[in-house]
């Protein structure tokens, strides 16, 4: 960066803000007549938008019931639980920022503070205090980890694989009505909450899955080699309401009698199937880019084909995809938004309720936008952490 | 050679590699057999129990709903495999009016992401980033909601210029009606499309003996066009007159009304593909090389040339097969169409579905038409893709 710096350009070159202005604005009478255009759209777009925000708009909407956007029908007096879970999942996060990104300070500051400046926002008292909890939960954890941070990755590491058994276990509950944790229904789970557990269910099944596929699909075996290519292709040629639908409808019918599964376990079911298939052709496109000589090498090595392929090849293959596997987990995020569709109260289905509400008839604007900017923020941070990873792992530079 | 042999012969058959595989095959076999069968047992037993058979018998039933919206005359006297039918073709429709408008649109996208010109290319990237980070239904539901329905009434309704209505109650727009003279008119255009071929064959044919490239698809188009107006002014009646909407009472009659569901479905799946459109587009050209462009222009092409001769049909291989994904997504997402409620295959399937509670019926048929969809359109992609792809020796 410095370095690029230090040489300047010659001096005709070096530019003033007319310059620049003639440069890349009024370069030619096509750029000048693009450029008048662009300020138009801009200017309508922005001062449209802006008048609607402040003007017409009425979040009342949003700020009633924004328990409701946020856990759906989750009881009130169980929600505690959500901000403990949370919370073990903020003090992990300030672990593993103080041991894997010590000096990305300006990214350790942000996602630590985050819920502290979520704290502005029109919550209630009661989520306003447990936001502020969680930022320091999220800084003690930091603190804890910063003087052994070489001792503790390996134990960061477990925590993270026994988070979504413990988010689970905790969300769900475990004792009868009159213990400390009685069981909250699935049917009870709702908006962000939901969203966020299928989505992280659907990630974390249709991983290995669909690096089994790929395998599947680049093996030797015909017979697991076609199994894999009629799965995969049969699962992408159809769109994913048609997969939720089977799940719902069929899935009860294809098992024994007498087990009975539940909506949201059906759902995940789906997006998991879903999700494995476009995973595996992903990983075959990273698979197919790792050259021959490595296999050759592992086997002179005297390693055999399943050591070949988990320590030698799936590594490699794996990190050359990342950006494509994060683009696949952005889209099933996005695509959870489906299961409103056969019935479940995930963010859209919530929606629906909060506009079907007498005193907020006709919000739908008000309501969408709200749902929008939160996909919107989501989704744009894990592109952008994402971003922040290739760079740090250096992909497509060795 | 002979001690090799013998080698072979000395492995024990656990650890020979080729019986292993065939074992390994045979074992997968079963145990997928054996699960399949037992799925299908338990659907057997599960549609016995709700005293169902599988059958595709019911789909001459009549259907006994109607359906906003058809391209052919349907009623509720008509049969359930009609209403499958009229999905079948409002599907048909949105994707290909939905292909056409965001292939158009994403280019211009891809085209101002690479433009010298900040600003353009600066609001280009802002859309980008703001549509590839939402989620489709919800993008759906907005504009159904949020946007056509919340157009002004009928009576109070938005005119556009080139007399576009916008109303709560759809868009209507002009269109035209076929007069007396309309069926010899299709015949010229018939005509035109044979000479428009003929022009193109000749000029490929041209093309390839001299080593010259005319501009072909420009003569071809010309062609058809050239006949097309030639044939409207000859007849002595024009074969189509305009029929402009008018606001009758509480109705718009006359023109073309295109349904709230119908636009919200069209141009939010049209606005969204385009973002990916527009990526696929600009990668595409990024794609090939400076030193292509450098060297025909050392050759002494100009810029247009260069642009049609030298970059476009390089960037087209890489741009074919991702766009193809593009496309199968689009008429795949097309399904989302039950959020806003217009009538296609998946909404109309699954109200015969709840009619007749033929579950498993329905969505095999609903699973097997999309399927037929993707493959054609892959098919049809990759034989132009095949077409336009580096020849290597």
């Amino acid at each position: 960066m410095t370095q690029e710096n230090t040489v300047l350009p010659p001096l005709t070159e070096r530019s003033g803000i007319l310059r620049w202005l003639r440069k890349n604005l009024f370069g030619s009478w096509l750029d000048t007549i693009l450029t008048i255009l662009g300020a138009l759209i801009i200017y309508w777009a922005v001062t449209g938008l802006l008048r609607w925000v402040f003007t017409v708009a009425e979040w009342e909407v949003v700020r009633a019931n924004m328990r409701l956007i946020m856990v759906g029908q989750y009881p009130l007096a169980e929600v505690w639980r959500l901000w403990v879970a949370l919370g073990f999942l903020m003090f992990l996060t300030g672990n593993s920022l103080a041991i894997w990104a010590r000096r990305s300070y300006a990214a350790t500051i942000l996602l630590l503070a985050t819920p502290a400046l979520m704290a502005l926002l029109p919550f209630g008292d009661e989520p306003r205090k447990w936001l502020v909890i969680l930022s320091v939960v999220g800084v003690i954890g930091w603190v804890a980890a910063r003087s052994k941070p070489d001792a503790l990755g390996r134990i960061v590491v477990f925590g993270w694989i026994l988070s979504l058994p413990i988010f689970i276990l905790l969300t769900r509950g475990f004792t009868s009505a009159d213990g400390v944790m009685p069981i909250v229904g699935t049917n009870l789970w709702g908006g962000l909450l939901l969203t966020f557990l299928l989505t992280v269910v659907a990630i974390i099944f249709s991983f290995p899955l669909g690096v089994l596929l790929a395998l599947g699909r680049r093996s030797e075996l015909p017979v697991v080699r076609i199994a894999s290519v009629i799965y995969i292709e049969l699962v992408r040629g159809v769109p994913l309401i048609t997969i939720l639908f089977m799940a719902q409808l069929m899935l009860p019918l294809f098992l024994p009698a007498n087990w009975t599964v539940d909506r949201v376990v059906r759902a995940m079911v789906a997006m998991v199937l879903f999700s494995a298939a476009y995973l595996a052709e992903n990983v075959r496109g990273g698979l197919q880019a790792i050259p021959k000589g490595q296999f050759e090498a592992a086997h002179a090595l005297g390693l055999s084909g399943p050591q070949t392929m988990f320590f030698i090849i799936l590594p490699q293959a794996l990190r050359l995809v990342i950006p494509i596997l994060v683009g696949q987990f952005i889209a099933v995020f996005k695509d959870t938004a489906l299961v409103a569709i056969v019935g479940l109260l995930d963010l859209v289905g919530i929606a629906k309720t909060v506009l079907a509400q007498p005193d907020f008839l006709g919000l739908q604007r008000e309501v969408y936008v709200f749902i929008s900017l939160i996909y919107w923020v989501l989704s744009y941070g894990m592109s952008y952490l994402s971003q922040k990873l290739e760079e740090r792992l250096g992909v497509g530079k060795r | 050679m002979q001690e090799d042999t013998r080698q072979k012969a000395a492995i024990p058959f656990w650890r020979d590699e080729r019986i292993l595989n065939i074992l390994g095959q045979v074992l997968f076999v079963v145990a997928l057999l054996f699960v399949a069968s037992l799925i299908y047992q338990n659907m057997r037993a599960g549609l016995a129990r709700q005293g169902i058979s599988l059958t595709y018998g019911f789909l001459s039933g009549i259907s006994g709903f109607d359906i906003s919206e058809t391209l052919f005359a349907y009623s509720r006297t008509s049969s359930y495999w009609q209403a499958y039918q009229a999905g079948l073709l409002n599907t048909l429709s949105v994707s290909i009016v939905g292909i056409i408008a965001s292939t158009i649109f994403g280019v211009i996208l891809g085209v101002a992401r690479l433009s010298t010109n900040f600003l353009i290319n600066r609001l280009a990237a802002f859309y980008l980033e703001l549509i590839r980070n939402l989620s489709l239904l919800v993008f759906l539901i907005f504009w159904y909601l949020g946007v056509f329905l919340k157009l002004p009434r009928v009576r109070e309704a938005v005119i556009w210029p080139g007399d576009i209505y916008l109303t709560n109650r759809g868009v209507g727009i002009p269109w035209g009606l076929p007069t007396d003279s309309y069926p010899t008119f299709r015949l010229i255009l018939l005509v035109g499309l044979i000479l428009a071929v003929v022009v193109f064959l000749a000029l490929r044919s041209y093309s390839k003996r001299t080593g010259r490239a005319p501009l072909t698809t420009v003569w071809t188009l010309l062609t058809f066009i050239g006949v097309a107006l030639a044939g409207w002014f000859i007849l002595p009646e024009n074969p189509l007159t305009l029929d402009i909407p008018i606001i009758e009472g509480l109705n718009m009659t006359g023109g073309k009304v295109l349904s709230p569901e119908f636009m919200a479905l069209t141009s939010g799946l049209v606005l969204y593909t385009s973002a990916f459109i527009g990526e696929v587009v600009r990668s595409g050209i990024l794609a090939v090389s400076k030193g292509q462009v450098e060297a025909s222009r050392a050759l002494g092409l100009n810029a247009f040339q260069t642009l049609r001769l030298i970059v476009f049909p390089q960037a087209m291989r890489v741009i074919i097969p991702p766009l193809t994904s593009q496309y199968l997504n689009l008429i795949k997402n097309s399904s989302l169409a039950i959020a806003v409620g217009y009538p296609d295959l998946f909404y109309i399937s699954n109200t015969i579905q709840n009619q007749t509670g033929r579950a498993v019926e329905m969505i095999s048929m609903v699973m097997f038409t999309y399927l037929m969809f993707s493959l054609i359109t892959s098919a049809f992609m990759n034989w132009y893709n095949q077409r336009i792809k580096l020849v290597e020796r």
